[in-house]
């Protein structure tokens, strides 16, 4: 009895913690249909910001258009809803203005991948101390339906009904290219290692993506016959393999397969502290 | 052939007739529902299209540009944020002289953040050498891009239809759907005399100096003032072969009006029925629905203006600083005429706000009465 009692109690504490980080007059539930992976998305980077101490004040998040673009509506942070795409270009107004500041940019595959493509690699570019959580559901959920640039090729969208003739992006490895110096993938099955790896993204001095690999039951699952959200989560978890297991297999056996955790980490110069070295060099000179 | 189709259908449904070549497009709320329809029967074979999927707005019609200049028909949808994208190219359309057809459903401009209707967008675009289009019903959605793309072809100039998203675009209504050949008769393939050719190699849009570029400014400030007569002349024969007929300007009830109230799109059809229910108890309001802002058919408002009567329009767009940009236009438009007529400016439903009947009916009352700001913004159901 005491047992569950205890249970119970830390149970309370966790989703106490979440709860702690919603905007107090704001109506619930979520725009999110049932299901959808953005909830579990959110609650993972709260118990992060939690778990590295952060106040409210100190966080922007910052977001552009799409379902998952709504996350910061919801949440108690300081926040900026900005126009489709262009989310990480904010961002960098808002860093570059309050270094001091943790700012993190929540976006999905159409908004930070298409339309906003060309900022996402600038910003991995240089590097700037913004963590970007980018929530690939492989299609477009809030317009309905229609093929991202992550969905992949043959898939079935509401633009793409015969099947996606284009070859879809990896964002992770995209980032990598284009100079992020922290890239990490997770999935909305893989609930404690998301967390951590949002911890580590937002304690890493410098870019920093997360992509959470996440389930859109309403289009791409019905659309694709990929079944209900539970088996969609499922699916993440058959096809993911960690970094670690990966070097055990063979090309052959990780077929269909994708990786998760830390991808790619390095300490390159982060831009903001680049720019003041120049800035006291050149100021130190008068 | 009598089916019940939303705004939206109708315009994928008009594109098919079109026999467009090349369409492309982004998704944005409440233009979305247009592309898809587009995709799936570009896709099923039942269109003869290519359907180019982009990564923004601005390659979107980024991709029309350079579709156009091969010389087939092209079409692309959008709305609001993604029209403001697309600016930059919207200039370069018209400069380039190609005939591109769009349909933008009016959607108020951000910040604060917003999917509902009011004329923001489109009407900011005025300067961009677009003809623009306003429809208050799906029949008449789907006849106006018909009508586009002959009259884009023949002016060289690109041509944007207008509806109000929601009010009119995820409405349904029974419209008349012509046949193929009789669309076929009515708009031939397009026959382009400038284009991108393998066989007679051009370049276009190349660097101008300054002793050059005034001279295509003003071709094209020519082609549009000879483009109310190509569109009348489109519309009349638009009337014989399928036996709708349209004006620039449509009047409604003004035979000895005291009150003439101008409006267009969704907010024209409330006047509608609201003039025609004043009328029922012996007031003497009009209605003159406004169907185009470029060219601006002043002509139009001329020939039904009863002198004496009180003139108003109700704008569903706001230019800060001026006002409501028909009210505007209107009133340049009338001086240089030589017209010296007061013109009330009401701007109301914006984001989405209803204009109502009781507005309607206020508005008529503040005119009547002379308690309506002569010169000033008169504000249609603000809180304040």
């Amino acid at each position: 009895m005491a047992t569950v009692e205890k249970t119970k109690s830390v149970e309370k504490q966790k989703s106490d913690v979440v709860l702690n980080y919603f905007r107090p007059r704001k109506k619930l539930p979520t725009v999110w249909c049932a299901g959808c992976g953005n909830g579990i998305v959110m609650s993972a980077l709260i118990r992060a910001i939690d778990k590295l101490g952060y106040s409210k004040d100190e966080v922007a998040m910052v977001s552009g258009i799409g379902c998952t673009s709504r996350m910061p509506i919801y949440l108690d942070f300081s926040a900026l809803h900005t126009t489709h795409g262009r989310a990480l270009a904010f961002a960098t107004g808002i860093k570059f203005a309050k270094p001091h500041m943790k700012v993190i940019v929540i976006t999905g595959d159409g908004d930070c991948l298409a339309i906003g493509g060309n900022h996402f690699i600038h910003a991995c570019r240089r590097n700037i101390d913004i963590t970007a959580i980018l929530i690939n559901n492989h299609i477009y959920g809030m317009t309905g339906g229609q093929g991202s640039p992550t969905t992949p090729s043959g898939s079935i969208s509401t633009t793409t009904p015969y099947g996606n003739v284009e070859k879809n992006f990896d964002p992770c490895k995209l980032a990598e290219a284009a100079g992020a110096s922290f890239v990490a993938r997770g999935t909305v099955y893989h609930t404690p290692q998301l967390e951590k790896a949002i911890t580590k993204a937002l304690d890493h001095n410098g870019f920093s993506l997360v992509e959470v690999i996440s389930n859109c039951h309403t289009y791409y699952g019905r659309l694709n016959r990929r079944g209900d959200a539970v088996s969609m989560l499922n699916a993440f978890k058959e096809n993911s393999v960690t970094t670690a297991k990966a070097k055990k297999l063979s090309p052959e056996e990780m077929e269909g397969k994708f990786l998760i955790g830390t991808l790619h980490e390095d300490d390159r110069t982060e831009f903001c502290d680049e720019y003041q070295k120049v800035v006291d060099a050149h100021m130190g000179e008068k | 052939m009598n089916r019940v189709m939303s705004g939206n259908e109708a315009v994928s449904q008009a594109v098919k007739l079109s026999r467009v070549q090349v369409i492309s497009a982004y998704p944005i709320t409440p233009q979305t529902s247009i592309s898809e329809k587009l995709s799936e029967i570009c896709g099923s074979g039942e269109m003869d299209a290519k359907f180019v999927k982009v990564e923004s707005e601005h390659s979107a019609m980024a991709t029309l540009i350079g579709a156009s200049s091969t010389g087939v028909r092209t079409f692309t949808a959008t709305s609001s944020q993604g029209l403001a994208l697309m600016q930059e190219l919207l200039f370069w359309v018209s400069g380039a002289r190609l005939p591109v057809v769009m349909v933008n459903v009016n959607r108020a401009m951000a910040a604060p953040w917003t999917i509902w209707c009011d004329q923001t967008d489109s009407v900011s675009q005025r300067d961009t050498g677009w003809l623009q289009f306003y429809c208050w019903s799906n029949q008449e959605i789907l006849d106006s891009v018909i009508c586009a793309f002959r009259i884009a072809e023949e002016l060289l100039i690109p041509c944007m239809v207008c509806h109000d998203g929601f009010f009119i675009s995820h409405t349904h209504e029974v419209l008349d759907i012509p046949e193929q050949n009789q669309v076929d008769a009515f708009l031939p393939p397009r026959k382009a005399e400038y284009k991108l050719d393998t066989a007679n190699p051009r370049t276009f849009s190349g660097g101008t100096m300054p002793s050059m570029f005034m001279e295509f400014r003003y071709k094209v400030q020519a082609a549009f003032e000879r483009a109310q007569g190509v569109i009348d002349q489109t519309y009349e024969q638009f009337e014989q072969a399928f036996g709708r007929g349209y004006h620039a300007v449509e009047a409604y009830y003004t035979d000895g009006a005291e009150i003439l109230l101008i409006a267009s799109g969704s907010a024209a059809s409330t006047v509608y029925h609201t003039v025609r229910q004043m009328r029922e108890s012996g007031r003497k309001v009009g209605l003159l629905r406004m169907r185009q802002l470029r060219p601006l058919p002043v002509e139009g408002v001329l020939k039904h203006l009863t002198d004496g009567a009180a003139l108003a329009v109700i704008d569903r767009n706001l230019s800060p600083g001026t006002g409501g940009v028909f009210t505007q236009e209107l009133r340049a438009a009338l001086h240089r005429n030589g017209v010296d007529y007061r013109v009330h400016e009401f701007v109301g439903g914006l984001g989405g706000r209803d204009i109502t009947a009781a507005d309607i009916e206020k508005i008529c009352d503040d005119l009547e009465n002379k308690t309506a700001d002569p010169a000033g913004i008169n504000w249609v159901g603000l809180n304040r």
